[in-house]
């Protein structure tokens, strides 16, 4: 094993002698005080764990301004314009709203088929969106007592917020222009996919 | 399922039947299923379903969740056979009545 390792070769090269480094100089440690207090049993701790997640690997046939068909959800069949990839790998997609009702909203890749039509989306911006813009208000949490316990049942339903409303122009009505300067996509993209009889995804082109 | 809403109805999905268990002559094995799926004739034609989730909804006579259709979600697995036939998986073994019944092959986990 010795000699498989080639430490021989090594030591021949260095006469006779394996190289060592001289250690780095650790920095000072500062003085530790002896704890006052020592636990009687071992006290467990957690294995740190210092994994990141990437954004799932987006598929080839996904580039921004492809449109999509959205294969589930309230959206299911509804052909959609893709802005980009979020950091937690899924999908902006937006109707536009005015064309088809569905809004700026998130989307995994495995539920959408991508399609050979592009849109030309150069003239939007999405880098304002990220995941944090799609989260859930947290409902504040509050120690009712028994009368008002009835009233905050009615407060549920809330109206969208008017800057969302905003964002979703800002972000659409470039796109409807784009949209209206090709022949016919806007009509494609009002319409709904079904398959129908006779139809095999298999054998279909997208 | 339709949540009751007045769209237009689209069919994401395609049609299979339940053939039955994957068996041998006088041996059954029910926890995998054996589909049809229409439109599929060979085993290379398969490929592209595997993977793909599946769903056996069916009806009760007691309301759960507001609704009185159940479903067992399940998957296409791999072929069975060379003519089209497919193996699945399903969250619960399906019962022995759905033999005959139909089946929804959605397009997702989707791949294209």
């Amino acid at each position: 094993m010795y000699h498989k390792r080639g430490i021989w070769a090594i030591k021949a090269k260095h006469g006779g002698v394996f190289p060592r480094h001289e250690p780095k100089e650790a920095p000072p440690k500062p003085a530790e005080k002896p704890p006052k207090y020592y636990p009687a049993d071992d006290v467990r701790h957690p294995i740190p764990n210092h994994r990141k997640h990437k954004p799932t690997k987006l598929r080839a046939s996904i580039t921004p301004g492809t449109v999509l068909i959205l294969l589930a959800g309230r959206f299911m069949g509804k052909r959609v314009v893709f802005l980009k990839q979020l950091p937690s790998g899924l999908l902006l997609v937006t109707g536009p709203f005015k064309i088809n009702g569905v809004p700026l909203r998130r989307v995994n890749q495995a539920y959408v088929i991508a399609t050979s039509t592009k849109v030309d989306i150069s003239a939007v911006s999405a880098e304002k969106f990220d995941d944090k813009y799609f989260t859930k208000e947290k409902k504040k949490k509050k120690n009712k007592g028994e009368s008002e316990f009835f009233e905050t049942e009615k407060e549920e339903t809330k109206a969208l917020p008017q800057e969302k409303k905003d964002d979703q122009k800002a972000v659409d009505t470039p796109l409807i222009k784009a949209i209206e300067a090709v022949s016919d996509l806007k009509a494609y993209l009002g319409a709904r996919f079904s398959l129908r009889a006779g139809m095999k995804p298999h054998e279909l082109v997208f | 399922m339709v949540k009751g809403r007045q769209g237009e109805r689209v069919r994401l999905y395609v049609r299979g039947t339940i053939l039955g268990y994957k068996r041998s002559k006088s041996n059954q094995y029910e926890n995998t299923s054996l589909i049809q799926i229409e439109g599929l004739n060979t085993k290379e034609e398969v490929a592209w379903y595997c993977g793909k989730r599946m769903a056996y909804i069916y009806k009760a006579k007691t309301k759960s969740d507001g609704t009185r259709y159940r479903c067992i979600w399940g998957k296409v697995t791999r072929p069975h056979g060379n003519s089209g036939v497919v193996r699945a998986k399903f969250k619960s073994n399906l019962p022995p009545k759905s033999m005959g019944g139909k089946v929804r092959v959605f397009m997702y986990p989707s791949n294209i």
